[in-house]
C-alpha cells in the first residue's frame, strides 16, 4: 500500500474497574519502590557506602561493587556495561528505563541495585540479539521507532502486557502503555505494532 | 553496526587492503558554483581532501556517506535510498556510515530546516548515476562492445545481446582509472525502483534490540562523568562554591568551575567529574554554590507577556513583508476584524537528555555525541579552544531526537572544556531537570492580527508579531533588523489574492536563551495565521475550507485543499461533529491538517481524528513521510494542549516530566496520513506536519462548541 493512510485507533474512554488490578500492581510497585529508596535514602545517608551485589540481568550474572542506593538502570548501564536500558527522567515518569524484574515491568531508575540483587531481569538485549523476539519483530514490521531512544523501554513495556494480556483490546494497551513517553510521537504505531506482535504469537502458539 | 567514519586516508586504506576500490565524491573548487566529480585518485594527486560519498570495493561491498545527523527523522534511509537508486544497488548490500564534521567536503552539514533531502538530492543523484556510468563503461571495454549495449542493475553490469554479467567489484578496478563524465543520464521518476518506495528503515533493527549507539552510549577508555551545576537564571554569575562534601564522595575526582558560549554570553557553573554518572550527581547534591545574579532582570512569564502585550498596542513592528496601503483598504471594508493569539515558551525535550563525551588531547580535540551540526561545531569550537578546525574531529551518534536543541553547541564547548580541565576523556550528562530549565527554549510569541472583508473577500491583512527574534543573540546581531521569517507558515498564494497586506514584528528583548523547535516560527505563526483565516471566514459567512480554496488560486494548493475535502469527508460531516482546518507552508512544503472532535459522554471535548495531506513535491520515502506527519502532529498536540515552560524570578519553574507533561499514548487520536504525489522540487519533511495542528485543532472546536481559542496551551477537559 504506497499512497494509502496510515491509521491509528480510537482514543480510549476512561480508565474503568477492569483495570484496578493492574492499577494496583502499578500502586504496590511504585510502594515498594519508594520504599526502598526512602528507606536507603535515611538509614545510609550522608555517604556511599560501597557493597557488593550480585546481579542476574539476561540469565547471566554480573558482580557489581555499587552505592546500595545507586538505581539499577545505572548499573545495568555502567556497570553491567548493557547500554539499551536508557535514562530519561529518572523520576519514573516516562518509561525509557524499563526493565523486567521477576517477569513485571519496573522502572530502573527508581529502583536501588540493594533491591534488585539476585532477582531476575531482563532487558532489551535480553529479548534477542537477533530481533526474532515477536515484539521486536512486530516493531520491525510497523516501523515504529524514529529516534528510537524511548524504545527499549516501551518493547518492554509492551512484552509484559502480551504475557499477560494475550489478545489486547485498545483500551489495555493505552493503559499499559500510557507511562512511556515518545518525544518523536510514534504512538499510533505502537498501537500497530502491539496488536502485530500478538498476532506473531498467537500463530507461533498455534504452529506448536 | 559500524558507525566508524570514513575520510579519504581511511578509504585509501581500505582499497590497498582490497586491491582498488573506486572511491567518488564531490569536490567544491573555490569560486565554483557547481561542484565537480572526482575520484579519490585524482583527489589525492590534487592534494585535495575529497568528500566521499561512494564507495566501492573490489568485493562490490558499496559504502555510503551519509553527511547528515540521524534524529529520528531518516535520513540514515533517505540519503542511501538516494543513491541506491541511481548507483543500482541493493540498499540491503549498502554500508551506510555517518560522515564526520566538516564542511569543507561536504557542504553544510547542519541538519536542520528540514533540508537534508531537499538540499541535497539532485547533487546525490548526480553522482550516483556519475558512479554507474562510469562501472557501465569499464565493462564495456572489457568486453569491448558499446557502453549503449550495457546497462546496470542490482550491483552488476549486463551486457543486454549476450546476458554476460560482471559484478561491481569486478569492475572497480578499470573504473577507477576512468574520467568521471561531466553530465549522466538520470531516469524518469515513473521508473524508480527504489525511491518513493516505503523501504523498512535501515536502522530500525538496531533500535529494537539496544544496539544503537546514541551519545550517551559512547564509552571510552578512562572515560569520567560530569555533571554540572549550572546558575538556573541564564546570565548569572559564579561567586564561589564550596565542594568540601562534595570530594567526600566516594568516585567524585574533580570539581571545577566551567563556562560555556551561549550565544553572546557564558553559562557559568561548577561540574563534579567522577568515575560514575551516579557519584558525579551524587557529589552534586552535596555541593554548595553561591551566585552572583546582579545587574541583570528577573523576569516572570506574566511581565514577558505583559511587555510583548504592550508593544503591540503602542509600537509600530519593524516591517517585513507589505502590499499596498492595508490602513486605506481596511477602511473601505465591510467587515473588520482584529484579534490576539498567544503560543507559550517550550522545552524541546528530547528523549535523550542532551549530552556530550569529549576527549581533549593538547593538539585535538574529539567529540562524539548526538550532534545535529557536526561542522557547525568545529566552527564555534575553533577559536573557543584554540585549535585548528581540522584538529577537531567531530562524531556524530544516532540521536535521540533532536528537534532543533541539538543544533545548538553550548554542550559540545562545555564537554571539551571539563576534558581540557581534568585532563581526560569525559561524557557530561544533563539530567532531566538541566535538560528541561536551561534552554534554548522555544520563543513565547504574541501575535495581532486584523483584516477586512469586501464582498466576501480579504481585501485587507494586517499580522504583527511580538517575540524574541532568535538572531538577535549571537554577538554582534544588529537588534533593529527585522524577523526573516515573520511570514513563515502563511501559504504563498495569498500574497497575490490579499490586494493590501502587512507583516511586521516587534523584537522583544530579554536574556532568554532561545532557539530553533520543531518547524521554528511556523510552529507558533502557523496558530495565529490558520486561526485568523478561520476567524474572516466566519465573518464572511464561508465554509472555511471553501474560503481558503477561493483564495488560493494556484493549482498545486486547489489539489492539496480538494485532497483534504475528500480524504476527511469534510461535506459529509455529521451534526455533534466539530472540524477544523488548517493549511501552512513552510520549508518548501504545503501540509493540510483537519481535526473532527465531539463531545465525550460527560460534556467534555476529544480528538477523534486528524486527517493529513502532505505535498513535498519530489520525495524518497512514503512510509518516513507518513511517520514525520504523524509525529509532528503528536508534537504539536502536546504544545496546543499539555505543555508550557513558564519563568519566575528569571528562571524556567517546569523543571521534569511530572510539571513539563508530555503528549502520551492517550493524547493521540486516529491519525491519517495522504502524501501527494507530483514532481515539483523537494520540500522539506520533519517539521511542516507540526503548524497545521494546533489551528485545525481549535478551529474544530469552535466549530463544535462557538468558542475560540486564541491561546496556548489550552486544557481540553477545562474547553
Amino acid at each position: 500500500m504506497l499512497f494509502g493512510p496510515s491509521v491509528g485507533h480510537k482514543k480510549p474512554l476512561i480508565f474503568k474497574i477492569p483495570h484496578l488490578a493492574e492499577f494496583l500492581v502499578f500502586v504496590y510497585a511504585l510502594w515498594i519502590s519508594t520504599y526502598a529508596m526512602f528507606f536507603v535514602t535515611f538509614f545510609l545517608q550522608p555517604n556511599l557506602i560501597m557493597a557488593s551485589y550480585t546481579l542476574k540481568i539476561n540469565s547471566k550474572t554480573y558482580t557489581v561493587e555499587a552505592d546500595p542506593k545507586m538505581p539499577l538502570l545505572w548499573a545495568i548501564r555502567d556497570l553491567a556495561g548493557l547500554t539499551g536500558t536508557k535514562y530519561g527522567c529518572g523520576i519514573a515518569q516516562c518509561g525509557a528505563c524499563t526493565v523486567h524484574m521477576g517477569g513485571q515491568p519496573v522502572r530502573s531508575c527508581s529502583i536501588p541495585v540493594s533491591v534488585a540483587a539476585g532477582k531476575d531481569l531482563t532487558t532489551i538485549e535480553g529479548l534477542s540479539a537477533d530481533n526474532t523476539h515477536p515484539v521486536q519483530q512486530a516493531w520491525i514490521k510497523e516501523q515504529v521507532p524514529q529516534c528510537g531512544y524511548c524504545q527499549s523501554g516501551q518493547i518492554m513495556a509492551a512484552t509484559a502486557l502480551l504475557k499477560k494480556t494475550p489478545n489486547p483490546t485498545d483500551k489495555d494497551i493505552d493503559t499499559a502503555m500510557q507511562g512511556h513517553i515518545c518525544r518523536c510521537g510514534t504512538y499510533p504505531r505502537i498501537r500497530k505494532a502491539i496488536k502485530t506482535a500478538s498476532q506473531i504469537m498467537n500463530q507461533k502458539a498455534s504452529a506448536k | 553496526m559500524e558507525t566508524k567514519n570514513l575520510t579519504r586516508r581511511n578509504f585509501i586504506k581500505l582499497s590497498s587492503l582490497t586491491g582498488a576500490a573506486l572511491t567518488i565524491g564531490f569536490y567544491f573548487p573555490t569560486g565554483a558554483k557547481a561542484a565537480e566529480v572526482m575520484k579519490s585518485e585524482t583527489a589525492d594527486n590534487l592534494g585535495i581532501d575529497l568528500n566521499a560519498w561512494i564507495s566501492i570495493d573490489t568485493n562490490g561491498k558499496v559504502t555510503i556517506t551519509n553527511h547528515r545527523a540521524e534524529m529520528g527523522q531518516g535520513s540514515f534511509q533517505s540519503v542511501p535510498q538516494i543513491i541506491a537508486e541511481e548507483l543500482e544497488v541493493d540498499l540491503n548490500d549498502v554500508r551506510i556510515v555517518f560522515a564526520q564534521g566538516n564542511n569543507a567536503k561536504y557542504g553544510s552539514q547542519i541538519t536542520g530546516g528540514s533540508s537534508t533531502v531537499r538540499g541535497t538530492y539532485k547533487k546525490l543523484l548526480h553522482l550516483s548515476a556519475t558512479a554507474r556510468e562510469m562501472l557501465i563503461e569499464a565493462a564495456a571495454k572489457k568486453w569491448n562492445v558499446p557502453a549503449s549495449e550495457c546497462y546496470a542493475e542490482n550491483g552488476h553490469v549486463i551486457h543486454k545481446p549476450s546476458g554476460k554479467k560482471f559484478n561491481y567489484g569486478e569492475l572497480v578496478a578499470d573504473a577507477s582509472k576512468l574520467t568521471p563524465p561531466t553530465s549522466v543520464p538520470l531516469k524518469d521518476p515513473k521508473d524508480y525502483k527504489v525511491l518513493r518506495k516505503p523501504i523498512p528503515r535501515q536502522d530500525t533493527p538496531l533500535k529494537v534490540n539496544g544496539t544503537a549507539t546514541f551519545g550517551m552510549d559512547k564509552k571510552l577508555p578512562g572515560m569520567l562523568y560530569a555533571v554540572v551545576e549550572r546558575n538556573p537564571r541564564f546570565q548569572g554569575k559564579l561567586k564561589g562554591f564550596d565542594d568540601t562534601e562534595t570530594k567526600k564522595v566516594p568516585g567524585v575526582k574533580h570539581v571545577i568551575p566551567v563556562k560555556m558560549s551561549v550565544f553572546n554570553t557564558f553559562r557559568e557553573g561548577v561540574a563534579v567529574v567522577a568515575d560514575s554518572i551516579w557519584s558525579a550527581m551524587q557529589g552534586r547534591k552535596v555541593l554548595k554554590v553561591e551566585w552572583d545574579d546582579s545587574g541583570f532582570e528577573h523576569f516572570s512569564t506574566e511581565q514577558l507577556y505583559a511587555r510583548m502585550n504592550d508593544d503591540l498596542k503602542t509600537k509600530d513592528g519593524l516591517s517585513f513583508r507589505t502590499k499596498g496601503n492595508f490602513a486605506a483598504a481596511l477602511e473601505k471594508a465591510d467587515k473588520k476584524l482584529e484579534a490576539t493569539y498567544e503560543t507559550p515558551y517550550e522545552s524541546h525535550s528530547c528523549m535523550e537528555p542532551v549530552n556530550c563525551t569529549a576527549h581533549y588531547q593538547g593538539d585535538k580535540l574529539e567529540i562524539w555525541g548526538p550532534i545535529q551540526g557536526p561542522d557547525w561545531v568545529q566552527d564555534l569550537l575553533s577559536p573557543l579552544m584554540d585549535l585548528p578546525k581540522e584538529k577537531i574531529i567531530v562524531n556524530m551518534t544516532f540521536l535521540g531526537g533532536g528537534f532543533g536543541r541539538k543544533a545548538f553547541m553550548d554542550y559540545p564547548h562545555e564537554a571539551a572544556v571539563i576534558s581540557k580541565a581534568v585532563n581526560a576523556p569525559v561524557q557530561v550528562v544533563w539530567t532531566r531537570e538541566d535538560d528541561t530549565t536551561q534552554g534554548p527554549f522555544r520563543p513565547g510569541m504574541v501575535y495581532q492580527c486584523s483584516g477586512g472583508l469586501k464582498d466576501g473577500r480579504i481585501s485587507a491583512y494586517k499580522a504583527k508579531l511580538a517575540g524574541q527574534n532568535m538572531d538577535h543573540q549571537w554577538p554582534g546581531a544588529q537588534k533593529d533588523s527585522y524577523n526573516g521569517s515573520t511570514t513563515e507558515g502563511f501559504l504563498e498564494p495569498y500574497f497575490e489574492s490579499i490586494p493590501h497586506y502587512s507583516f511586521s514584528d516587534l523584537p522583544l528583548d530579554v536574556p532568554i536563551p532561545v532557539m530553533w523547535w520543531r518547524s521554528v516560527y511556523a510552529s507558533t505563526n502557523g496558530f495565529a495565521f490558520e486561526s485568523f483565516m478561520d476567524e474572516l471566514a466566519v465573518q464572511a459567512g464561508k465554509d472555511p475550507l471553501d474560503f481558503r480554496r477561493q483564495h488560493l488560486g494556484e493549482e498545486r494548493y486547489q489539489t492539496l485543499i480538494n485532497r483534504l475535502e475528500e480524504v476527511s469527508g469534510w461535506k459529509n460531516r455529521k451534526k455533534n461533529e466539530g472540524y477544523g482546518v488548517s493549511i501552512t507552508e513552510c520549508f518548501s512544503s504545503i501540509v493540510g491538517e483537519v481535526v473532527k472532535v465531539s463531545k465525550k459522554a460527560d460534556g467534555k471535548v476529544k480528538v477523534d481524528k486528524v486527517w493529513a495531506v502532505m505535498d513535498c513535491g519530489w520525495y524518497v520515502n512514503p512510509d518516513i513521510i507518513r511517520a514525520q506527519v504523524e509525529g509532528s502532529i503528536v508534537m504539536a498536540i502536546g504544545a496546543a494542549t499539555v505543555h508550557a515552560t513558564h519563568f519566575n524570578d528569571g528562571k524556567a519553574v517546569e523543571q521534569n516530566f511530572n510539571t513539563y507533561k508530555m503528549p502520551r499514548i492517550t493524547d493521540t487520536p486516529e491519525i491519517e496520513v495522504h502524501v501527494v504525489d507530483n514532481e515539483e522540487k523537494a520540500g522539506g519533511v520533519g517539521e511542516p506536519g507540526l503548524p497545521p495542528l494546533s489551528a485545525a485543532l481549535t478551529n474544530a472546536i469552535f466549530d463544535l462548541t462557538g468558542k475560540r481559542i486564541r491561546k496556548l496551551p489550552f486544557n481540553l477537559e477545562e474547553v
